[in-house]
């Protein structure tokens, strides 16, 4: 090598792309907020046996729509039950109902995003029509009609709202294949003759993988509040099992009566999906930028 | 406001910058990109700031037009007087933004490297230059449309009219960056900053962008500063030099004395490194640049005693124009290419954009599905791709792109990149792979312990030969490199170039270097192709091609080569304004392939006429 003309030095730290994300993440106050508040209540929904004061089902008659107390602390049910216990149960539910939801309907959107723009034509033209037509339906009302086909309970309801999830997964990454397919590296590995599998699962798939995680988050919130309508409706989780979309239609009763029955299950949903919503943001700005 | 510089004596200057200093934000506090600087420059004159990626050149126009406010970046000291028409003196760096956008455009105007990205693509080149007319002159939209045609011809685009109503897109990228003279000439500015106005463009084109600017700097005595990494480039148009390296100027001086007696190393370093058409004009093996004192050898790497390892019989490619479902046109990327290549041996592909060299390339690895011809690897067809010969293929013939930092994947680690092709080809697998990619790593120059890195954490040079490391790791037999030098700065392009010989000469690989660079080509290769238009119009021994050129277009394509050298400026350049037709063509009329005439030893020229539909 040269002598007189040596190459400029380049930054010597070694920088790997989760450090620079969390540098980049560490900034967002308000994410950072959500993110915790969401640390938070999906432990108490995991402790929740150790966490809630009362059983969530167990009832209690001689203390019948009660207004908060130093004992009920958010007031108790039509059957005595306390319903701080069974908010606290109850994020499990709705918890659940999110998390695996998304994660089912991003699975099989992911997967046929892929294979969509990775392969395009008939089957990119197929697959894109279906997910269409998907599309065509409001979220709420094709959660409906595929409850009312399997049945109303809360595994149909993961499914259900897992369908509408499908098809925004698959255009989100079936447009980031597009891209991924047409750049250099994934050019440069064609030409070493990395067949089509690895192709995407290694070098398209990770490049698509920062907009999945950043809609994941935001549909957790859409796939609660959903979870929450639908057993709003009398379609979703059954009693006496506690979940705050069945705590509002329950609640729904005594409005008036006893305000505390909607103002806090209504109030944790809304607490719940903004927090998701706040942190999906934040994740956005701190994984959009290009890796430098 | 004197100068410290060594200016001759002479009128008062244009433009004198003192103590500029330059800062951008980082972790760790502000970091100074720009160390004192101080530049002048009189009307009428070009100075040429010159320097290697990350020299500062781009930063201090950036200062001088206070962009650098948008840049993120921020001016820590010195002055800048700027002299404006009507003899008033300004500091600009303390002048506001709203005074700035006083003098951007009608004092000081700016060119770019990228005449694309530079011109708003929805509207009509003619709107955008009456646009500026009308705002920094006042004219009505009529008077500014006739003054945007008259400009227009002025940059020498033939029938201005019709082109003010074409956009952007519909431009060659020669006819846009004329565009963008002519809108930055439309305020009669005092000052033109060209950034790298030629890098993006043909060399034929660069020549009549030169001589353009030239020409109008004569006609308007406005000073220009000339921002470049070509040397070449330096030698046909500046006045003066100034050589920057790491944010400060180590040299400055008139354009024949920097030529001709370099005084800082640095300055001679970089002129040792640029590559001189005509170099080895006499000897007909290629030999490699002669670096830090080290004088190279001509290379006898061929072996004739055995076939071609690579040949290629008739390829053609074409892409299908459709509109409405219906094939409509065609685009004649390749059409009927023959070649063969022997082991040790480098074929160079040369030619203009456009004219099919990469294409060339992309199919034969089958990054593009030609359409016809045939495709041997050692003797056996491998035209239709089954399992075998596929994994053959890949295996034996290897790729390098000419944009390094693109070509590896940023979310992998070099290591893996460079290990992908044992695992793609089971070559070898584990710690017997890791061991490979440390030798690798050895053998183009880099250390083992840069496996751990990511591609972004590398030089420009370095990730170079990261990918000719990965081209290495399945120990092929051709090697196909696409403009592999393009991107890198003088010196590196030089070490890069070394190292691509001495593999050859190691491992007796055959290469197929496609390159529009005259003279690197020079240097590396043992014959030459030339292509025009999709088709190979001339094809012999380098030293053949070059001393004595037989088709028309080759002969252009080499005087169209900058020479370093002020004293040579004022040769005779036999140019031609017109444009290089488009392969486009419709259904009915296929283009003639012209037979190849022998004209010398191994020495074939294709027989027809340049510059218009044969």
């Amino acid at each position: 090598m040269s002598a007189t003309l040596p190459e400029p030095a380049v930054a010597t730290t070694i920088r790997t792309p989760i450090g620079e994300f969390w540098r980049r993440f560490r900034r967002q106050r308000v994410a950072l907020i959500a993110g915790l508040i969401i640390l938070l209540i999906i432990l108490a929904a995991v402790f929740a046996p150790f966490v809630a004061p009362f059983e969530p089902a167990t009832p209690d008659y001689d203390n019948i729509l009660e207004g908060s107390s130093a004992l009920h602390w958010l007031g108790t049910d039509a059957y005595g039950r306390d319903v701080l216990s069974r908010i606290i149960w109850g994020g499990r539910v709705s918890l659940m109902v999110g998390f695996l939801s998304v994660a089912l309907g991003a699975g099989v959107g992911v997967a046929i995003g892929l294979i969509s723009g990775f392969f395009g034509g008939w089957v990119d033209g197929v697959l894109m029509r279906l997910m269409d037509v998907l599309l065509a339906f409001p979220g709420i009302i094709l959660a409906i009609g595929v409850v009312a086909l399997l049945g109303p309970g809360i595994d149909n309801v993961i499914y259900a709202i897992a369908v509408f999830s499908v098809p925004v997964f698959s255009r989100l990454v079936r447009g980031s294949t597009l891209a991924l397919k047409q750049t250099l590296y994934v050019q440069a590995a064609r030409s070493i003759g990395v067949k089509a599998p690895l192709l995407m699962l290694r070098h398209i798939l990770p490049g698509a993988m920062p907009g999945v995680i950043v809609y994941a988050s935001l549909r957790l919130g859409t796939s609660i509040l959903t979870a929450a309508s639908l057993s709003f409706i009398g379609l979703g989780a059954r009693p006496p099992s506690a979940e705050w979309g069945a705590m509002l239609s329950d609640g729904r009763s005594y409005l008036g009566v006893a305000d505390h029955l909607t103002i806090f299950p209504g109030l944790a949903i809304f607490v719940i999906v903004l927090a998701f919503n706040l942190f999906g943001d934040g994740l956005r700005d701190a994984l959009d930028q290009k890796l430098r | 406001m004197t100068s410290t510089s060594n200016l001759p004596p002479g009128p008062a200057p244009l433009i004198d910058i003192e103590g500029l200093r330059v800062s951008f934000p980082a972790e760790g506090g502000p970091v100074e990109v720009i160390h004192n600087l101080d530049l002048t420059l009189r009307a009428g004159e070009t100075l040429a700031l010159v320097g290697e990626s990350g020299s500062g050149k781009s930063v201090t126009s950036l200062a001088i037009t206070r962009l650098i406010d948008y840049a993120g970046g921020s001016l820590t000291g010195g002055t800048i007087a700027f002299t404006d028409k009507t003899g008033h003196t300004r500091d600009l760096t303390r002048l506001s933004q709203e005074a700035m956008r006083g003098i951007r455009g009608p004092e000081i105007a700016m060119i770019f490297q990228e005449p694309m990205t530079s011109l708003n693509p929805v509207l009509r080149v003619g709107a955008q230059i009456a646009e500026a007319i009308m705002l920094h002159q006042g004219m009505d939209e009529a008077a500014a449309t006739a003054e945007a045609a008259r400009l227009l011809g002025r940059v020498r685009i033939a029938d201005p009219a019709r082109q003010l109503r074409r956009y952007p897109f519909e431009l060659s990228g020669g006819m846009r960056q004329r565009v963008m003279i002519a809108l930055a000439l439309s305020c009669r500015p005092r000052l033109l900053i060209a950034d790298e106005p030629t890098t993006a463009l043909d060399v034929t084109v660069q020549a009549q962008v030169l001589r353009l600017l030239r020409t109008l700097q004569q006609e308007t005595g406005m000073g220009m500063i000339f921002i470049t990494h070509d040397m070449g480039v330096v030698a046909e148009i500046a006045d003066r030099v100034a050589v920057m390296r790491l944010g400060r100027k180590v040299e400055e001086g008139d354009v024949e004395s920097i030529f001709a007696n370099p005084r800082h190393p640095y300055t001679q370093a970089l002129l040792a490194a640029v590559p001189r058409l005509g170099a080895l004009a006499g000897e007909p093996l290629p030999r490699a640049f002669d670096i830090a004192g080290v004088v190279s050898q001509p290379q006898n790497t061929v072996r004739h005693d055995v076939g071609p390892v690579l040949a290629v019989e008739s390829l053609v490619t074409r892409f299908p124009v459709r509109r409405n479902f219906r094939l409509r046109a065609r685009i004649h990327a390749v059409e009927q290419v023959s070649l063969s290549v022997q082991p040790g041996e480098t074929l160079a592909l040369v030619g203009e954009s456009g004219c099919g060299k990469s294409t060339t390339g992309r199919s034969i690895i089958r990054l593009e599905q030609p359409e016809g011809g045939r495709i041997h690897l050692d003797g056996a067809d491998i035209t239709h791709l089954t399992g075998t010969t596929e994994a053959r293929l890949h295996r034996d013939v290897q790729f390098v792109f000419q944009d390094p930092f693109a070509s590896l994947n940023p979310r992998l680690t070099v290591g893996f990149s460079i290990a992908e092709p044992m695992l793609t080809h089971n070559i070898a697998r584990g710690a017997e792979a890791e061991r490979r990619v440390q030798a690798l790593l050895r053998e183009v120059g880099l250390t083992p312990e840069h496996a751990q890195r990511y591609p972004h954490e590398m030089s420009g040079g370095q990730r170079q030969r990261v990918c000719i490391a990965r081209a290495l790791a399945s120990s092929p037999k051709v090697i196909i490199a696409d403009e592999a030098v393009a991107a890198l700065d003088v010196s590196i392009r030089a070490q890069v170039v070394n190292l691509l010989m001495e593999l050859q000469s190691r491992l007796g690989l055959a290469m197929l270097f496609i390159s529009h660079d005259m003279a690197v080509v020079e240097r590396v290769s043992h014959r030459v192709a030339v292509m025009y238009l999709g088709q190979i119009v001339e094809i012999g021994p380098r030293q053949a091609v070059f001393n004595f050129p037989a088709h028309a277009y080759t002969k252009k394509l080499l005087a169209a080569v900058p020479i370093p050298d002020p004293t040579q400026r004022h040769r005779v350049m036999e140019l031609d304004e017109s444009e290089v037709p488009s392969p486009l063509r419709a259904l009915s009329d296929p283009p003639i392939v012209a037979p190849l005439i022998k004209v010398g030893p191994h020495h074939f020229v294709a027989r027809h006429s340049v510059g218009g539909s044969y």
